[in-house]
């Protein structure tokens, strides 16, 4: 057996985004040697890109605002699927987790008595985001990335080695998960840079790998988002729920091509962009669902004076969940009422001036200028739905963060549950900092509890990555397949067929194609060596997007009804009873998935007794309306 | 309207390379990013380069395009006529890991070098108070997305390998100003500016300014401001009589 570079950790986060930085510092701060691994240079991570906000409900704005609105409304936004101990503790933690990150030196916008500004966002009944401009995501991450170089100054000062106890090892991808019986034991990759493969002992791992928008064609992910960390749990024995769940972004560019997909940040809409079709006609307010018809202004009147007096005033339906926004302009396009590039309008030039635009919403005048040669101060938009956002999971405990796997934790975008079947925005960055900073604290106290008796690598487990691994580089003969086209398949197929709108006979048909990629993949075959080579990266990447991608449509074609980012077209309604039910994906032998059916956890009838009767109505089953209601009364 | 484009691409690693010809398809709308796309997906699929977000957000794309540092993603096509030929070279200042790939590794050292954040000890969380007018200095700062443009440019370390202990670059010198400017920060970083980080050696040339994709002002609002504040200690009695008192107790 050759050697391999290996090291030895208590806590192991794979990941370097908001999530994955909250978890180390934690575990690092409770004592622990732990390692951040990330396929990127530390700060890249797709965390840098989001850009409207971290949701958190301190009131500075509104101070009717408290955790049990900001509840309410992240149940609402999720159509009432949420795990609802996940949206409680959210609600309760994410002031804290914010107001932390200005001990760490993150600079917010301010409101004139000094504290941190908070800013409207679609589904929020008050203003709620603590934002930057509209570059919130590039200062939580550059942010965390600090606090962790000043505990390594600390170490430094302490034991002479700034790596003592938390170390980042960049430009590194984890391709296994190691296991010793049903513990985790460690993990095993390759650095990218040079192609060597690295082992990695630890008896803790927190996945923080983010999404998977890689397997879509229009989407606003980076290349990160190939569902490693999804992939990775259920080869390890963990599952998945709520992988039918897509969040697609009302608003990404259109045009040009090349930039397709790129997001256009909800900000524009929070702050008075409006949304007209080719007609020039305000079409979101024919699109007000039945269960939002009391919370929405209904003339353009009302819409428009709610910006300047939300006390007596009704917010506008260009403000209604993604996921409504969504279909709706998904609709327009497919009326023909489309702009030129098969998008619709979003012009904020008529509300703000031209300085204003420039300094509440700087990157997207930017983005706009270089990117598309419009100017947003002046002329709308064209915009369209792309692929933002997995609800879906890594199924895990509410409290502590970890999966069915002993030793395996989860936090982020890769963990389910938190968000139901539709996440508002701002609602991930503060998932990220609470279920980040639990994952860290649960996976250290996992740790202690074990002592010395750590589970151990196997080094057969070992030696078969190592053969997977390599294969692709020694794959040769004429009838070989290469890693460009079938990622380029992949995301035509689920673009196409499991996409905003999915019909049975679709997404059966993706299903059917997915086991031709899959059959066709086991040939693939890259040039080149090991050195920094993407088509060897994108050939081991490939694995895990199939293997996602299979339980986004077996799940999808499950579910027979719409909700929240899941719509099928031939079960429009959202059906009570399908609210109870979780589907929980499994791996299964030869790369398949099994399929099961599990409760959702019941809604506490305290945390049940902050909506009113009327609402519930609309999403619970009659039974469960009486049980609430004997509960209520007791 | 496609055509097809010629790019002059450098391969190689560490022990040397070359540039190496590419006749490419270009399509409208695009940008240089989407052409090394096409060269990796059709003509060299292990062509090393770095991007994460596509979207000028993340850094990660930065090569010098004719010469010029530039993120590869926010380069469109349009700036350059259909003749054209257009060379594209790794960062010259950090050395080559392959092809397009540089070991940047240098800037995470300085960044490490920065004393960080220090709020006042019995500043609670949640009591934090400072005003827009006086955050928004420091925040023109941290709209850096450390792309290392600036480092590339700059000629204190481009070609002179020898001063890189001694100068921590644009990007760092401008972390320390951020941290001076910082309403709550309570440390002081001057002398380590000027003794350890090399602010001396910086002579406004402006070069990093004139690249910085974030349009961030770093000569005029970080580096001279704070060679004027290390320059008024260093000349100002009061100030000097102070330090020294502070030092003996
Ligand atoms: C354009 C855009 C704007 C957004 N705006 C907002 C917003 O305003 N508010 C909001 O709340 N949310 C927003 N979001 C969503 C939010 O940014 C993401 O959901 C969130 O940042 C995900 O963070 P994370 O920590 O889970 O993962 P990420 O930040 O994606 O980090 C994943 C990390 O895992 C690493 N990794 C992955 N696979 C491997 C592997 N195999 N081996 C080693 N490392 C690996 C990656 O390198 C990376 O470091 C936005 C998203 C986008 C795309
Ligand atoms: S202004 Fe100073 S830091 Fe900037 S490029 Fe010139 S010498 Fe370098
Ligand atoms: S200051 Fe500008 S050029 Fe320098 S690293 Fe930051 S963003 Fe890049
Ligand atoms: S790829 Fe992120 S800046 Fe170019």
């Amino acid at each position: 057996m050759t050697t391999t570079e290996r090291h030895s950790y208590d806590v192991l986060v794979i990941g370097a985004g908001g999530a994955g930085l909250r978890a180390a510092i934690e575990a690092r701060q409770q004592g622990l040697k732990t390692a951040i691994i990330t396929k990127s240079l530390f700060g890249k991570a797709h965390t840098v890109m989001a850009e409207g906000g971290a949701a958190a409900a301190m009131g500075n704005v509104n101070s009717n605002d408290s955790w049990k609105v900001h509840f309410c409304d992240t149940m609402r936004g999720g159509k009432f699927l949420n795990n609802p101990r996940m949206a409680e503790l959210h609600a309760k933690e994410s002031p804290d987790r914010v107001w932390e990150l200005e001990t760490y030196g993150a600079l917010f916008d301010r409101t004139p008595e000094g504290k941190i500004n908070q800013r409207n966002f679609g589904g929020h009944e008050y203003p709620r985001l603590a934002h930057v401009g509209d570059r919130t995501g590039l200062e939580l991450i550059r942010t965390l990335q600090q606090k962790i170089v000043s505990m390594q100054q600390e170490d430094l000062a302490e034991f002479g080695d700034a790596e003592a106890r938390i170390k980042v090892f960049a430009e590194c991808s984890i391709i296994e998960l190691l296991k010793d019986g049903g513990a985790i034991s460690g993990a095993f990759g390759y650095w990218r840079e040079t192609g060597e493969y690295v082992l990695f002992d630890a008896p803790a791992v927190v996945l923080a790998t983010g999404g998977i928008g890689k397997s879509y064609k229009i989407t606003s992910n980076s290349w990160e988002y190939t569902g490693d960390g999804h992939a990775l749990a259920l080869r390890a024995g963990a599952t998945l729920i709520n992988m039918e769940f897509i969040q697609f972004h009302p608003t990404g560019m259109v045009w040009p091509p090349s930039v397709k997909g790129i997001l256009v940040t909800e900000s524009v809409r929070g702050d008075g962009g409006v949304l007209r079709n080719s007609e020039g006609k305000r079409f979101m307010f024919n699109y007000i669902p039945e269960v939002f018809k009391t919370q929405y202004a209904t003339t353009e009147e009302e819409g428009d004076r709610w910006y300047t007096d939300p006390e007596n005033n009704k917010r506008p339906p260009e403000l209604l969940p993604r996921d409504e926004v969504a279909r709706a302009i998904n609709s327009e396009v497919k009326a023909g009422r489309g702009s030129p590039h098969g998008g619709v309008f979003l012009d904020v030039s008529t509300r703000m001036t031209p300085e204003q635009i420039i300094k509440r919403l700087p990157s997207m005048h930017h983005q706009f200028k270089e990117l598309a040669d419009v100017d947003i101060t002046a002329e709308p938009m064209e915009v369209g739905p792309t692929c933002h956002y997995i609800m879906g999971g890594i199924e895990v405990d509410a409290d502590t963060q970890q999966s069915r796997v002993t030793g395996l934790y989860a936090a982020g975008e890769v963990s389910g549950g938190m968000h139901g079947s539709n996440r508002l925005g701002g609602n991930s960055l503060s998932d990220l900092l609470v279920f980040g900073r639990r994952a860290g604290l649960h996976a250290a106290e996992y740790v202690r509890r074990l002592g010395t008796k750590r589970p151990a690598v196997s080094d057969t487990d070992v030696e078969a990555v190592r053969t997977w691994a390599t294969a692709p580089l020694n794959a040769t003969g004429k009838d070989t397949e290469n890693p460009y086209d079938l990622h380029a398949e992949l995301q035509q197929c689920m673009n196409e067929l499991v996409g905003i709108i999915r019909k049975e006979t679709e997404v059966s048909s993706a299903l059917a194609q997915l086991d031709v990629l899959a059959e066709r993949y086991t040939k693939v075959a890259v040039s080149g060596g090991r050195a920094f080579n993407p088509g060897w990266h994108l050939a081991m990447d490939l694995r895990n997007m199939l293997l996602v991608s299979r339980c986004v449509a077996t799940a999808a074609l499950e579910r027979t009804e719409s909700r929240g980012g899941h719509t099928r077209e031939e079960h429009p309604a959202m059906d009570p009873t399908w609210r109870k039910i979780n589907l929980v994906l499994a791996a299964a032998e030869g790369g398949k998935v099994d399929l099961d059916r599990k409760p959702v956890p019941t809604i506490r009838p305290d945390l049940l007794a902050l909506f009113d009767k009327a609402e519930l109505k609309k999403y619970l089953t009659t039974e469960e309306l009486a049980t609430a209601g004997e509960e209520a009364s007791q | 309207m496609s055509y097809e484009a010629h790019f002059r691409v450098w391969r190689g690693d560490i022990d040397g390379g070359a540039l190496h010809d590419f006749t490419v398809e270009v399509n409208e709308g695009e940008v240089v990013l989407d052409i090394i796309h096409r060269i990796q997906a059709t003509q060299a699929p292990d062509l090393a380069v770095r991007w994460n977000c596509k979207a000028g957000k993340c850094g990660s794309c930065s090569a010098e395009i004719n010469g010029w540092p530039r993120l590869m993603c926010m380069t469109r096509m349009s700036i350059f006529s259909p003749e054209e030929i257009i060379t594209i070279t790794p960062l010259r200042t950090f050395p080559v890991i392959r092809d397009l790939v540089t070991d940047v590794s240098f800037n995470f050292k300085k960044a490490q070098a920065v004393p960080s954040f220090t709020p006042p000890k019995e500043l609670q969380p949640g009591e934090y108070r400072m005003q827009q007018v006086d955050v928004e200095r420091s925040q023109e700062f941290r709209k850096c997305i450390e792309c290392f443009l600036c480092q590339t440019v700059c000629h204190v370390i481009r070609d002179h390998e020898e001063n890189k202990p001694s100068f921590a670059g644009p990007r760092f010198l401008m972390r320390i100003a951020e941290l001076d400017m910082h309403p709550l920060d309570v440390a002081d970083r001057k002398d380590l500016a000027q003794d350890e980080h090399g602010l001396g050696y910086c002579n406004i040339t402006k070069c990093c300014t004139e690249v910085c994709p974030e349009h961030i002002k770093i000569t005029d609002n970080a580096l001279i401001p704070m060679k004027e504040r290390v320059m008024t200690r260093k000349y100002d009695p009061l100030i000097w009589l102070g330090r020294k008192i502070a030092r003996r107790s």
